[in-house]
């Protein structure tokens, strides 16, 4: 988040900017890739609870998702070419879309967590905990934890373009100083990306 | 941070007043040196709590039986022990307190890349100590398990550990930031002319320890969440009822807290090979090779976890790869000390001081890092697996080693930090009183372990009395030595003689600025000529 408290700093440099929130970055695929290795770990030891949990998951609201999120993250790439080209009205223009891609994911997953809670399946249900063997159990378990860690990440990624998008009508991120933009532009990709392994992994594989 | 009239150059950053008055000029503070301070003063704070624990658990264990508590206290006592001295004393100690004071100065900088990051760092740590005491002060209990929040105990417990875990889990947080934070300081803020290989040691292992920050925290971090999740809504993942493995979760502990102790140690050495060649007045022997280690030791880190699990169910094959690896940290280990005793040969050595802590920590370093092979081979390891004798090991690497370089940092630096000399005379006495304590209060745990003392209990047999003894006595000793320092560095930062600019001619580039330095650092950022070094002498 260095590039909301730096902007107005006199010794500003862009480089550094960057380069913090690729550091950034990299902790943040390695919060990730800590629940991918116990979601691997756990595939491993149970492959046929796995499949059959993964039936409940509906894919095409997943496949939706995707989509909502891939043409979402070019959205706000090509805000940061629009602000390049000094086109600031279509900057915002792209960003609010952004802001409502990223809402419509949101309100996606809660329906489909709505769903899930409606079978009676949430982490300690009694459904859950009685009915299931224990691989269904750890794949809702890591189901809920992965989802949700990343819709987490989600409400972060819209509250830093919001930002983006005030400092964008104010002028303040501009052509020249574009950082803050392209920080939260690459912060979206990298909830994208995340996003991009979750759903085969859940969804997909059978 | 935009003001108008620029900052004047003969003020010192203690003396500054900018737009807050009183404690506001501190906590709002951005100034990489008072940040430094903020945190050594709440690290001094938390030490005192470790410390008052520390104590009451030695005072339990002079005689067998119960003394003056019942073990479900002592359980409690060095969990919260551990966790404070762990998660709030030796990890963030050097990086935090003298790597945000020097390294922006060493490499010739105003500040670091980021601030107000940094101050944010500062909050998160206070923020991350308070929720770690209201684990001890609110709720059913304090926490039990151990610093290590194994599980499936950390679930099954009823103490009140969650706030400790969230503690926890904010404190990494801090450490990340303070690590980004650095990488990207040194990558982007050295002085013109100084490249790679002239940057000094002290910011080069801040470098190394940067990086170990970034990357193994959030695995740690994650794992706590688990365990939290676990225990709120039962998610199964570490469960066996449901499940999960326990061992996995030490797995996953382990991956980020072994990791963790080179981030303690990497600054250590950083300074200790600071102040070995000034008080030689050589230039460092082999300052490739001290680099080049710190960076291997930093790599090789990673990749030894599961020598804390030899006993905990995993294949041969693992358990000698990871005692393989083991060893193999011990290489660069043992090259920086060769660099440095090589460094005093034939020097005209100042034994001042700081000296005689940075021969003192070799000394204690070594010991610690002897034992630390007996535990690193498989067959030795299971016969002295959760004894007295892991707790003098990891206490000789982790208090020697982080202790005695930060006392050492400490009075290397205080006359810049706070433009005052300390009384020489008072901090020799506290330092002999703190190492015989030292010495006194660990080398008897050594022997205990081998007889086959378990660690963690309250409560041993008839046959250990006497080492105990021993032992319980060196902790009065070292905490008397403590009381020395601690008061003689307090009166001096008041009272003591005005501190030259170098007092003890050293050539890195902190000893060209005024003592104390002034807001900015320079007023002209230095460049670094061809000839220019950090250890020309």
């Amino acid at each position: 988040m260095e590039h909301v408290t730096q902007h107005s700093d006199p010794h500003f440099d862009q480089e550094a900017s960057k380069l913090g929130m690729w550091l950034f970055i990299f902790t943040e695929l390695l919060l990730f890739g800590g629940l991918f290795i116990v979601y691997s770990i756990y595939r491993f030891l149970n492959p046929e609870s796995f499949q059959l949990a993964s039936h409940e998951l509906n894919p095409v609201i997943g496949a939706i998702n995707t989509i909502i999120l891939l043409v979402s993250s070019m959205t706000i790439a090509m805000s940061t070419s629009a602000l390049q080209k000094k086109n600031k009205g279509l900057t915002v223009l792209l960003l609010e879309i952004t802001i409502m891609l990223a809402l419509i994911f949101l309100i996606n997953k809660y329906f489909e967590w709505g769903v899930k809670f409606e079978h009676g399946i949430w982490p300690g249900s009694s459904h859950l905990v009685n009915d299931m063997s224990k691989g269904e159990i750890l794949f809702f378990g890591l189901y809920f934890v992965m989802t949700g860690l990343h819709a987490l990440h989600i409400i972060v990624g819209m509250i830093i373009i919001i930002v983006a998008l005030r400092r964008v009508q104010k002028g303040t991120v501009n052509p020249d100083r574009p950082s803050l933009l392209e920080n939260a532009g690459l912060y979206w990709h990298l909830v994208d990306l995340i996003w991009i392994f979750l759903f085969p992994l859940f969804y997909l594989i059978h | 941070m935009q003001t108008a009239t620029p900052v004047p150059h003969d003020v010192s950053y203690l003396d500054y007043q900018g737009k807050y008055k009183g404690i506001f000029a501190w906590i709002f503070s951005t100034d990489h040196k008072r940040i430094a301070l903020l945190y050594l003063y709440s690290m001094m704070t938390m030490f005192t709590v470790g410390v008052l624990l520390g104590l009451a658990m030695k005072l339990e264990l002079i005689a067998p039986g119960r003394t003056i508590m019942g073990p479900q206290t002592y359980n409690s006592l060095f969990t919260v022990h551990g966790v404070i001295m762990i998660f709030m004393i030796v990890i963030p100690g050097l990086p935090a307190v003298f790597g945000n004071f020097m390294l922006p100065i060493m490499i010739g900088a105003k500040d670091v890349a980021f601030p107000r990051i940094n101050l944010m760092s500062w909050y998160f740590y206070v923020a991350g100590a308070f929720l770690v005491l209201a684990s001890v002060l609110f709720g059913n209990g304090t926490p039990d398990t151990g610093w290590t929040f194994y599980a499936p105990y950390s679930f099954k417990t009823g103490t009140n550990l969650l706030p400790a875990i969230f503690g926890a889990f904010i404190l990494g947080f801090s450490s990340i930031l303070t690590g980004l934070n650095f990488i990207v300081t040194i990558h982007r803020m050295r002085a013109p002319g100084m490249t790679w290989f002239k940057m000094p040691l002290f910011p080069w292992s801040l470098y190394g320890t940067a990086w170990i920050q970034l990357l193994a925290t959030p695995v740690v971090g994650i794992t706590l969440v688990l365990v939290a999740l676990e225990r709120i809504f039962g998610i199964g993942v570490f469960d066996p009822a449901l499940g999960g493995d326990p061992v996995l979760y030490q797995h996953l502990f382990w991956i980020y807290s072994h990791p963790a102790v080179y981030v303690m140690i990497l600054p250590a050495m950083g300074a200790i090979s600071e102040i070995i060649p000034t008080f030689s007045q050589k230039h460092i022997f082999g300052y490739k090779a001290i680099i080049a280690s710190t960076l291997a030791i930093a790599f090789v880190g990673y990749f030894v976890w599961g020598h804390h699990m030899f006993t905990s169910g995993m294949s041969g094959t693992a358990q000698y790869t990871f005692s393989v690896l083991t060893f193999l940290v011990a290489i660069p280990s043992a090259i920086k000390v060769f660099n440095w005793i090589s460094t005093m040969h034939k020097a005209s050595i100042n034994p001042d001081i700081p000296f005689l802590w940075a021969i003192s920590f070799i000394f204690v370093f070594m010991i610690g890092g002897f034992s630390g092979l007996v535990l690193g081979a498989l067959a030795t390891n299971v016969y002295v697996h959760d004894t007295a004798f892991v707790v003098a090991h990891f206490h000789f690497i982790v208090f020697g080693g982080v202790g005695f370089s930060f006392f050492g940092a400490i009075h290397y630096w205080f006359p810049k930090m706070f433009g005052r000399m300390y009384d020489k005379v008072w901090a020799k006495v506290g330092w002999a009183f703190f190492f015989v304590g030292f010495l006194t209060l660990y080398s008897p745990m050594f022997y205990l372990g081998m007889m086959g003392m378990p660690r963690r209990y309250y409560d041993y047999l008839p046959e250990f009395h006497a080492a105990n003894i021993l032992s319980s006595l060196g902790s009065w000793v070292m905490t008397f030595g403590l009381l020395i320092i601690v008061i003689n560095l307090f009166r001096s930062a008041k009272n003591g003689a005005i501190a030259p600019m170098n007092p003890w001619n050293g050539k890195t580039l902190e000893w060209t600025v005024p003592s104390p330095p002034p807001v900015e650092n320079y007023e002209e950022i230095p460049v670094y000529g061809e000839k220019d070094g950090p250890y020309e002498y």
